[in-house]
């Protein structure tokens, strides 16, 4: 069939209407339809944005609790609330689930709502796969906390070392449920990095050339690119766990030829990047955050370029650090020490540009802007004593206590926690169209930075003076129960941080003030749009002819016309120079991406039990994929 | 806020081949993140290996006979791929269902060929490390091959029925590059598990 058969009737392009009839036939194209049904199809990045940052949430509230009960427990020596056995899966739901479940996927949340908004474009780059991916992700949070209600939640810590985690060690099927929840969840992560990857080098808006990408939208860029090559090789890892533990293979195995530091070189080879999957994301937001609120542009624009791909590439050089008590060569060992100190160097710089951005600007202290303040101060504290394990002396002396407990909690919630807060009152008002209470958040920023820091100051003296980590109780002659009670005081007022925080979101969503498109004044693209973007994110795809466009033309921002109306089309560019080169189609809505989803996460779970459950479960998926590729007819399919 | 109309893009094309696409970018980014699974997966063979005195384990190497046929095929298998990448660059729609054909018939053979590969690897994944990495290597490249033939598979389908126009052509050719990525990710393997074990 030739093509010119097809393309008249549906041609309709933006240049032909006016102002309202575009953006109401527009809308109609790009939007997502009503029912149950279209929920589970949509494709639409935002709707899908916003589940998942929700998700995340909840899950930081589960892991929250849990950390309160762990807390409530050690507030005193020798107490009986709970016994080892619950304690340790406590410990590991808290790690596993912050770690996978929480501070991985909200980064990636607000790329997927955000990067497209940034870049100017009118959705994400394989849209139908960003579906797939947040209900991949669900479903294997839900598999891992169903399991733990059910009392098979894992117990061997968030890294699962073995042979603890062996087939011989740790029997029944917890491990597994682990093991398999980092599938779901790398599945996920790895969907969502290739598509950032391609929406940020080829949906760019005409003229946002590579030095014109907001730094946000870099530091989003270099993490998708962290994630390909760090997460492939804890997949790989728990595969092999699971199949040690499965169908007796021997990978870990000493007494077979295996080796269990394979499985720390392994885990850790992605465990270290992931920190920085979880930290680089963050000082996007800070950087955002920054900027807007100083009122001028990024003090070194290329200096924090240069930095964030230089944490990139660095953070494959760290892994061994955790691993200096395990014994490694001496070489090795000074090496990694290098490497964990160099990072020091891109970071600092980081820091100094954002101090000077604020130091040069007029810095109005609204709420984004404490949390981004508060990052800085936790960050540097949780900076230094990073700088400390580094060395192998000091860390030999604290490893597995709470000296490290402390320090990857600075620098954790430090480092990614409070952006993240600051990241939520600078952008709710774009996802929601209201204002947070500044007087509520005011509120939350003073309690949260003082409890964290009550919380978790505390545990580097416990640390020192020897109270391990992943212990359920304690003697009273030790004398660690005031500072512990301390500790747990802390923690309890910063779980009511988040309970704040909880209310402030839920009551501005009913009565917040009115945001209108932009509230702060900011200068990048996503402000450029109606809060909440209707579903094609913008009428007219703007032409970027500045690094802050909303402040380069404030009367009138340049844009391009010529695409279709009636049919999803997006403008695509070329890498470097965003040169227009293509309208390609974007596809519209499907069930298939769920439904496969269901179908590889019923094949997932089924592994659990028996190795067959991969033959069996490799029809259903393959059914639904090639259902999902097959074209339907749509204009879309068919271009 | 306000706008004002800079540039028109009425006359842009619909598609285009190669890196123009968003498609195969996409492609290149499947292809890094499964060629460092196998990275990895090497790596920590040869971690193994280097760590035991003595390597492969207590058992002989594989066999090369159909490991060997399918290396072949594999390298002759180029040659039809290259041809229906080009086809499709040409909009020629009968030589590229020829050639999906004949891709898609090598696909299976090599499916063929790898089940009886698998009966001569004179080990078994449970015996030891060395004989869980063989399978484990192997395992993931045969996912790999039957995931790219199943898909070369519906292709070649698509292109017999009405859809076969405009970016479907396209798809061809990403297809095909994918294809290049099969081999060049077997040949490493391959080296790996039938001739370091020997040298
Ligand atoms: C509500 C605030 C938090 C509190 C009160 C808290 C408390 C704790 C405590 C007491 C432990 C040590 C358990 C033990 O070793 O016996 C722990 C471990 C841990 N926490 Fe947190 N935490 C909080 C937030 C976070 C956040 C936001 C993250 C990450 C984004 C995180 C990641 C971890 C990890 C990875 C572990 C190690 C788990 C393991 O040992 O396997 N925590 N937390």
């Amino acid at each position: 069939m030739s093509e010119a058969s097809v393309r008249p009737a549906k041609d309709v392009r933006d240049t032909q209407l006016d102002a309202a009839e575009l953006h109401a036939r527009l809308a109609r194209t790009w939007g997502s339809g009503r029912g149950l049904l279209a929920a589970l199809s949509t494709v639409d990045h935002k709707i899908i944005g916003r589940r998942y940052i929700v998700t995340a949430f909840l899950f930081l509230f589960l892991a929250g609790l849990s950390a309160v009960a762990m807390r409530l427990q050690l507030a005193r020596p020798e107490s009986a609330l709970m016994g080892p056995d619950l304690y340790n899966q406590l410990f590991t739901m808290h790690g596993t689930t912050m770690m996978f479940l929480f501070a991985v996927p909200v980064m990636e949340a607000f790329a997927v709502y955000l990067v497209p908004l940034m870049v100017g474009t009118r959705n994400i780059a394989f849209p139908r796969l960003n579906a797939f991916s947040y209900y991949v992700y669900v479903f294997g949070g839900l598999m891992l906390w169903v399991a733990f209600a059910l009392n098979i939640g894992p117990d061997t810590g968030w890294f699962a070392y073995v042979p603890l985690s062996g087939p011989e060690n740790s029997p029944g099927k917890r491990v597994d449920f682990w093991a398999q929840m980092i599938t779901f969840t790398e599945v996920a992560a790895l969907a969502v990095s290739v598509e950032i990857i391609t929406t940020v080098f080829k949906q760019r808006a005409p003229g946002m050339t590579l030095d014109r990408l907001p730094l946000s939208v870099w530091t989003q860029l270099v993490t998708a690119f962290v994630v390909i090559f760090a997460m492939p090789a804890v997949m790989l890892a728990s595969t092999m766990l699971i199949l040690d533990r499965l169908v007796e293979t021997h990978f870990f195995n000493p007494a077979e030829g295996g080796d269990a530091l394979l499985w720390q070189h392994m885990f850790w080879f992605f465990g270290h990047p992931e920190v920085y999957i979880i930290f680089l994301p963050a000082t996007g937001f800070v950087s955002s955050i920054v900027v807007t609120f100083s009122r001028r542009p990024m003090f070194g624009y290329l200096p924090m370029v240069l930095s964030v791909i230089s944490v990139g590439f660095l953070s494959f050089g760290l892994w061994v650090h955790h691993m200096f008590t395990a014994g490694v060569p001496q070489l090795g060992a000074s090496f990694f020490t290098g490497a964990s100190m160099l990072i020091a160097i891109p970071n600092g710089v980081q820091i100094f540009c954002w101090i000077a951005t604020l130091w040069d600007g007029k810095p109005v202290f609204r709420t984004p802007l404490l949390f981004a303040l508060g990052f800085i101060v936790i960050f540097v504290i949780g900076g230094l004593t990073g700088v400390m394990v580094a060395s192998v002396p000091i860390d030999t002396q604290v490893h597995d206590t709470y000296f490290v407990v402390a320090h990857f909690h600075y620098v954790l919630i430090g480092g990614a926690v409070f952006p993240l807060l600051g990241a939520v009152y600078y952008w709710f008002p774009k996802l929601t169209g209201r204002m947070m209470s500044e007087r509520l958040g005011t509120w939350h920023f003073w309690l949260a930075f003082v409890s964290f820091n009550v919380a978790f100051f505390p545990m580097h003296i416990l640390g020192l003076q020897g109270m391990p980590r992943r212990v359920y109780a304690y003697q009273a002659e030790m004398g660690w129960g005031p500072l512990n009670l301390l500790v747990t005081i802390g923690a309890a007022f910063f779980f009511l941080s988040f309970v704040l925080f909880l209310w402030n979101a839920v009551t501005s969503l009913r009565a917040g003030a009115p945001a209108g498109d932009n509230p702060w004044d900011a200068g990048t693209l996503e402000w450029a749009t109606s809060s909440p973007p209707s579903p094609q994110n913008f009428d007219r795809i703007p032409f970027v002819t500045h690094r802050e466009p909303l402040w380069a033309q404030r009367d009138a921002l340049t844009v391009v016309a010529g695409l279709a109306v009636d049919h999803r089309e997006v403008l695509v560019t070329s890498v470097t120079e965003a040169r227009p080169d293509l309208r390609e189609t974007s596809p519209a809505p499907s069930i298939w991406p769920f439904v496969s989803a269901i179908a590889v996460g019923a094949t997932f779970i089924a592994s659990i039990f028996t190795p067959w459950g991969v033959v069996w479960g490799a029809a259903p998926v393959g059914v639904a994929l090639i259902c999902w590729f097959w074209p339907k007819g749509a204009p879309e399919d068919e271009e | 806020m306000k706008t004002s109309i800079l540039h028109d893009v009425s006359e842009l094309p619909t598609y285009g081949f190669g890196t123009r696409m968003t498609m195969a970018w996409g492609t290149m980014a499947f292809i890094l993140i499964e060629g460092t699974g196998f990275a990895i997966a090497a790596a920590a063979y040869f971690y193994l290996a280097w760590l035991n005195p003595e390597w492969p384990l207590s058992a002989a190497p594989p066999g090369l006979l159909w490991s060997g046929l399918i290396t072949l095929l594999m390298l002759v298998s180029l040659w039809p791929n290259q041809r229906a990448k080009a086809r499709a660059e040409e909009h020629n729609l009968p030589a590229v269902q020829l050639h999906l054909l004949v891709m898609s018939a090598i696909g299976l053979g090599l499916l063929a060929l790898r089940a009886a590969e698998f009966a001569t690897l004179h080990v078994k994944w449970d015996a030891n490390a060395y004989g869980s990495f063989v399978w484990l290597l192997l395992g993931l490249h045969t996912t790999h091959l039957a995931t790219d033939v199943i898909d070369t598979i519906v292709l070649t389908a698509l292109m017999f029925t009405r859809h076969a126009h405009g970016k479907r052509f396209s798809d061809v050719t990403d297809n095909a590059f994918y294809w290049y990525f099969v081999v060049a990710s077997w040949l490493p393997i391959y080296f790996i598990l039938y001739w370091t074990t020997r040298l």
